[in-house]
Parts: structure tokens; C-alpha cells; sequence
């Protein structure tokens, strides 16, 4: 490592070495933040949902913008794998089925910058017993 | 893949390393490493959560999930069905003790809902071993602006508005001590850290070390900047080895990246911080005795003018700062001297770190609002009495505060207040007890803590105290007199005016704060030699209930000395002058017919 010189030094290694502890930070304030939920299930992983998963990571990341990324178990809709549930703080979940890269990307350009949904939405067909 | 999408951190302090946190940290490495995980979730190990009643603690990041009470075993099902399916571990969640129902998130938690981390912020939250880390928390940023953009005068200006006074108990304005310091003229100047944490019980410095130890160098470095001084010097106890090295580390790491040493971020500053360890001593937290034991000298007081900010270590002015105060420094910086001074009270500001303990059912550290009450403390945050017990009294201040009885559990806590209410804030340390302690006996235990810490040099101190233990003694055995009390008073207050320093003129307080609070205890035991709590052994009485007793000779089989005896099948008997009231008999006895009175 080298020496740090200058304080303009020290802010640029803050903001290389911030995206470390971002995923951290986020955590702490989760209720105010957009949260999609990978099914990585066998099924889902089978299809592709790592692939799905990594880009939404990197592509949210390179767009600056603060989601939080988890996987969740199956969702049950295995004939639509890879599927996400993505969470607008306020407003509720919405699931989407068959999302590669493709509709992984457009999905983050209209749900989750412009909260406009998109095609490929499954319809909510049970009751959860928590609400 | 550059970022991980997932951060398990488990929890590295000293009580949860007690509990094989080292192992559970290996455990998900090796676990994570065979399903191929290693790349997309990364494992780190933090300082203290703060919880430690329910360690070790496990906290999985982005979705905040806190784990409690992990075992190294736990670690396989966490991995195979939190990590890879995504379904939380139920049965290792946080369970509030009302409701019964599992808290998944930390922001649930009573505990830490009242709770504002200043001086914990990053403690829980990053790898103390990682300077890195650290810089992305704002971490040496306080410093690079100090230097680079504001005058010492200025930063000294900031401390002062902030109104941040010591944490190490004496509650001395920082920002006042540092231009004391900064304007005494010499060609060297120390700043020294004061990390020998004494008090029973509490061990919010060594937490601090041990989670965040870089916002102390950071902290030292901007004290070294404003008052001239290029050295720093931190004094911890040798008993601290886990806190010493992530210290060292630290220091490593900040010399490596030119944080600490010489022309710090191309300003022309040079400042370095060496370790010099202490044996444990109680006295050496006191400031001249510190730097008495810094210069390789006896660690005894001295008399105070001078004082460490004209002359300290090597005759040199030194600025002598706890722990926990350094912690603030660079929060104060970053986010402005109004911000901090809007938290808290009048003449308190900003936040404390209690370290909670005794019979209270979340034991563990806690950072709050000066001004919260003992009640919410105590009933929010700390779960309430364990085993549904009743509330008696909080002792702070450890061996040198006093008690807070009920009447007092609606006062704002903060240092004016505490010392009105006959107590003092100390260094953070709050034990709880309930109805079963008997306070004569807690004024005994801590009165021998400073019998044994006692220096010696002064002997009001090494001498009276004593006295009094044996007084205290006398009383708890059942042979004190009602002038004892009186006795107690009088050589509590010379004691008190005629030691030179603050062990001495404070050893007294917790028998003075007793009698006050509890007078009608203290005269039970010497009046009608009785103990309302039932812990002074010797007041006990054991007898046999005759009717009760069915003659199964459990007893008679078990006392050690002999004292009981009886036929088979007939009632037993106890000779007082035998029984050494050790309890067995009570213990043993499947019939309840052994009475305590």
C-alpha cells in the first residue's frame, strides 16, 4: 500500500473502499430502501437465477443505486423460473416471472428508477398468513 | 464478481470469543468454501454488538438478519438454509421476552431502539482489523479536513461548543482541557489515551478498542494537531490482550498508509502513537498516577497543581483523554459541534456508554442520550429484573459512586444529576441489583475492591479504609452495634477530605450513598441482627420444621460439620453452636422442613 499524500487522496480511497461496507450500510436503513428478492431454489438456480442475481447486483451498483439484493427460497412458481420479488418501500410486492438478463435490465430501468411496472408480472394467487 | 453479496459478521469481543466465536467464524468459511460461496459472501469479524447477554452474536447483512446465541454447530443449518435457501433460522432469532415472538430485524429490538451509537458506530459494524474499512466510514476524514482545512485554535473552538466533557468519569470539559494544554509552552507535548478501565464491571473502553480502534488514533492525532504535540501514548492494561492487538494492528495499518507518522497527508504534521501497558492497577486511571506509571515509576498520585496539561509525563505538558472521549472526536468534526451539542442535556451532551450488568436480563453495552431515565435503561433496553424479581437499587460510578434507588428512576441521567442524586456518572459501569442483594454487604464488596487498590501513600486512605471494612464486616456478621453506624459516618467524611487523590477521596462513597438510601437495612443488621435480603450468612438461622420432617436423614447425611442429628424416621434436629450455616441442609431437603429465618 502506498502512502495516502493528501486529504483529496484519502476522499478517493473513501469512495473506492465505501461500495465495500455499502451492502452494510444499507442493512441499516432497509425499510426506506427498494428490495428484490432472487428465488434461488434448485429450479430457479437451474435457470439462471445466479445470473440474474449477479447482474442486478452489478448493474445497480454501476448505476449507483442503492437496492437491496437478497435471495429467497422457492416462490412456488417453478414453471416461470427465474422469478424476483421486488418491494417498493409503501407498496406491495410484486412478482416477476422469467427474468434473464434481458428483463432483469428492464426492470431496473422502468420499476425500479421510474416505479413504472413491466410485462411479465405474475398475479398474486395466494394469502400470506403474516398479512 | 468485485463486491460480495452477502456479509456475514459475527461478533469478535471478548465475551463472545469467550464463546467460540473464533470458531464460528472458521466454521462459515470452510462451510461456505464447500458449496463454492467463498467469491459472493464474505465472513468478518466485528467488534462488540452490545448484546452480550444473548452472545455469540451473528448478524447476516443485506437483509439484517441477528442471530443470537450461535454455536459453532448452528453454523451448517444458517449456511444450508438462510444462505442457500433463503429461509431464516428460526429458532436462533431474537425472541422478545413480551410478546414471544421472533424479531428478525435489529431495529425491532427494544434493545437497541433508544440506543444512539456515537462513540459504538462502528463497533458491530466493521472489521476493526481492517483500516479500510474504517476510511469508508468516514474514517480519518475528521483528520484530513483538521489539517488541511481548519486552524487548532478552531478545531479547540469545535470540542468547546460541542460540550463534550471527559467520559472517564470526572466529566472535565474536553475542548477546555485541550487549550490548557495547547497553551502551555514547552519544545514537547505528550497526548496520552487513558484505556486503563478499572471499575468492576464495565468495559465500554476496552469494546471501543476492540471494535473501532482507529477513531482513537484518528481522535489522538487531531489532540496531538491542536494542542502541538508529534506523540501520542496509549496506556492500557496488560489484562486487555485482545484490545492491545487490534491496537497494534491498527497502528500498523495507519503508519502504513501515512496516517500516523511523519508529514501526515502532505501537511507538514507528524504525529505517532506508541503502547505502554499498565499491570491492572486501579489507581493509575487517576492521571498523575498514570503518568507516573508511564515513566516507569511507582504508579502512585501526586498532588495536583501541577497539573498533567502544565506538567506531565517527563515534566512535559500532557493532555490525558479517556477512551470513549477520543471516539467522539471525530464524529464531532464531521458532522459539526451543533449536532452534537443538540443531543442530550444542558450541561451533558452527546450520548454514554453504560455497561450494563447484575440482575438485569439484557446484560451488555449500551450507547444512549444523556438524559434518558434509569427506567427507560433499565425496563427498556435492559429487559426489565431477571426472574421477574423487584427493582432495588443501580450502583454507578462503580467503586466510587453510590446507589440509585427507585425514587430515582425518573431522573434524567446526566453527570450534574447523578452527582445531585448522590452518585456520579464514573466510567459507564451500572450494576443492577434486586431485593435479593443486601446493600451492607455491596458497600463490603466494593470497599474491599479499593482496600486492595489503595496505593498506600495516604493514610487515611490505606489505614480508614480498612476500618471501615471492618466495620462493615463486624455488621454483616452480626456482632455490630448501633454506634457502628455512626462511626461509619465520621470516618467516612475524614477519609474523604483528608486522601490526595480521587481513590481515596471517593473510597467511602458507596457506604455514605448505603446509609443514606438504606439506613433501615443497616440498622435491621445491627439492631435486630437480621438481613431483610437474606445474603449475610452468618444472620441466617436454620431449623427443622417437626412436622414437616419425615426423619429421611438426608440432611443428617449431608452437613459437614456434623451439626445435625436425629433418629431414622424422626425428626431432626440442628445444633446452633455447630451449624456453619452453609445452606446444604436447605438444599437437600425434599420436604421443605428446613426453615431459614
Amino acid at each position: 500500500m502506498n502512502k495516502i499524500k493528501s486529504l483529496a487522496d484519502l476522499k478517493k480511497l473513501q469512495t473506492e473502499v465505501q461500495s465495500k461496507i455499502k451492502l452494510r450500510e444499507m442493512g441499516d436503513h432497509s425499510e426506506t430502501l427498494i428490495q428484490i428478492k432472487v428465488s434461488m431454489a434448485t429450479c430457479g438456480i437451474a435457470s439462471g437465477a445466479k445470473e440474474t442475481m449477479s447482474h442486478f447486483i452489478e448493474e445497480l451498483d454501476h448505476q449507483g443505486i442503492d437496492v437491496i439484493v437478497t435471495q429467497t427460497g422457492c416462490m412456488g412458481y417453478c414453471y416461470a423460473e427465474p422469478t424476483i420479488e421486488l418491494t417498493i418501500p409503501g407498496q406491495q410486492p410484486v412478482v416477476y416471472g422469467f427474468v434473464n438478463k434481458a428483463k432483469a435490465q428492464e426492470i431496473i430501468e422502468k420499476h425500479v428508477k421510474l416505479n413504472e411496472m413491466v410485462d411479465g408480472i405474475i398475479p398474486v394467487n395466494y394469502s400470506s398468513i403474516d398479512n | 464478481m468485485a463486491d460480495y453479496n452477502m456479509h456475514i459478521l459475527v461478533c469478535g469481543g471478548t465475551g463472545c470469543k469467550a464463546s467460540q466465536s473464533e470458531l464460528i467464524k472458521s466454521n462459515f468459511k470452510t462451510r461456505l468454501n464447500e458449496f463454492g460461496l467463498s467469491d459472493e459472501i464474505q465472513v468478518i469479524m466485528t467488534g462488540c454488538f452490545g448484546f452480550c447477554e444473548k452472545g455469540p452474536i451473528v448478524k447476516i447483512l443485506p437483509d439484517n438478519t441477528f442471530y443470537t446465541q450461535v454455536t459453532p454447530e448452528d453454523v451448517f443449518e444458517i449456511v444450508e438454509e438462510h444462505v442457500i435457501k433463503g429461509r431464516k433460522v428460526e429458532r436462533l432469532l431474537y425472541k422478545d421476552p413480551e410478546s414471544k415472538e421472533h424479531i428478525v430485524d435489529t431495529k425491532g429490538m427494544d434493545f437497541y431502539k433508544k440506543q444512539i451509537r456515537i462513540a459504538l458506530r462502528n463497533c458491530g459494524f466493521i472489521n476493526p482489523e481492517n483500516i479500510e474499512e474504517y476510511i469508508g466510514r468516514d474514517g480519518y476524514a475528521a483528520l484530513g479536513t483538521c489539517l488541511s482545512e481548519i486552524t487548532p485554535d478552531e478545531v479547540i473552538r469545535m470540542i468547546k461548543d460541542s460540550g463534550l466533557r471527559g467520559r472517564g468519569g470526572g466529566g472535565f470539559p474536553t475542548g477546555l482541557k485541550w487549550e490548557l494544554t495547547r497553551k502551555s509552552v514547552s519544545d514537547q507535548k505528550y497526548v496520552v489515551c487513558n484505556a486503563d478501565e478499572g471499575d468492576p464491571g464495565a468495559f465500554m473502553d476496552r469494546s471501543i478498542l476492540e471494535g473501532d480502534p482507529h477513531s482513537v488514533l484518528e481522535a489522538m492525532a487531531i489532540c496531538g494537531y491542536c494542542i502541538g504535540a508529534d506523540k501520542g501514548l496509549v496506556y492500557i492494561r496488560a489484562e486487555y490482550p485482545l484490545a492491545i492487538e487490534r491496537l497494534k494492528i491498527a497502528i500498523n495499518q495507519a503508519r502504513e498508509y501515512g496516517l500516523l507518522g511523519n508529514d501526515i497527508l502532505g501537511t507538514g504534521f507528524s504525529f505517532d502513537v506508541e503502547i505502554r501497558y499498565g499491570a491492572g492497577a486501579f489507581v493509575c486511571g487517576e492521571e498523575t498516577a498514570l503518568i507516573h506509571s508511564m515513566e516507569g515509576k511507582r504508579g502512585e498520585p501526586t498532588v495536583k497543581p501541577p497539573f498533567p496539561a502544565e506538567k506531565g509525563y517527563n515534566g512535559k505538558p500532557t493532555n490525558v483523554n479517556n477512551v470513549e472521549t477520543f471516539a467522539n472526536i471525530p464524529v464531532i468534526i464531521n458532522k459539526g459541534a451543533e449536532w452534537f451539542a443538540s443531543i442530550g442535556t444542558a450541561n451533558s451532551k452527546g450520548t454514554k456508554v453504560f455497561a450494563l450488568a447484575g440482575k438485569i436480563n439484557n446484560v451488555g453495552l449500551i450507547e444512549v442520550p444523556m438524559g434518558i431515565t434509569l427506567r427507560e435503561i433499565i425496563y427498556d433496553i435492559g429487559g426489565g429484573i431477571k426472574d421477574g424479581r423487584e427493582f432495588k437499587a443501580v450502583q454507578t460510578g462503580g467503586p466510587s459512586g453510590g446507589c440509585l434507588t427507585k425514587s430515582f428512576l425518573d431522573t434524567p441521567i446526566d453527570y450534574d444529576n447523578l452527582v445531585a442524586a448522590g452518585s456520579m456518572m464514573g466510567s459507564g459501569g451500572m450494576i443492577v441489583l434486586d431485593d435479593s442483594d443486601c446493600m451492607v454487604a455491596i458497600a463490603k464488596f466494593y470497599l474491599e475492591f479499593t482496600l486492595d487498590e489503595s496505593c498506600g501513600k495516604c493514610t487515611p486512605c490505606r489505614i480508614g479504609n480498612k476500618r471501615l471494612y471492618e466495620i462493615l464486616e463486624k455488621i454483616t456478621e452480626g456482632n455490630g452495634k448501633v454506634e457502628d453506624l455512626n462511626r461509619l459516618r465520621m470516618l467516612s467524611s475524614v477519609i474523604k477530605d483528608t486522601s490526595l487523590c480521587g481513590l481515596g477521596q471517593t473510597s467511602p462513597n458507596p457506604v455514605l450513598s448505603t446509609l443514606d438510601h438504606f439506613y433501615d437495612e443497616y440498622l435491621s443488621h445491627v439492631t435486630s441482627h437480621k438481613c431483610i435480603a437474606g445474603q449475610c450468612k452468618a444472620l441466617m438461622h436454620y431449623s427443622i420444621d417437626v412436622d414437616k420432617c419425615t426423619g429421611c436423614t438426608l440432611c443428617f447425611r449431608n452437613c459437614p460439620v456434623g451439626a445435625i442429628s436425629g433418629e431414622k424416621r424422626a425428626s431432626h434436629y440442628i445444633d446452633q453452636s455447630l451449624c456453619i450455616k452453609c445452606g446444604v441442609c436447605f438444599a437437600k431437603c425434599k420436604f421443605d422442613a428446613v426453615l431459614i429465618a
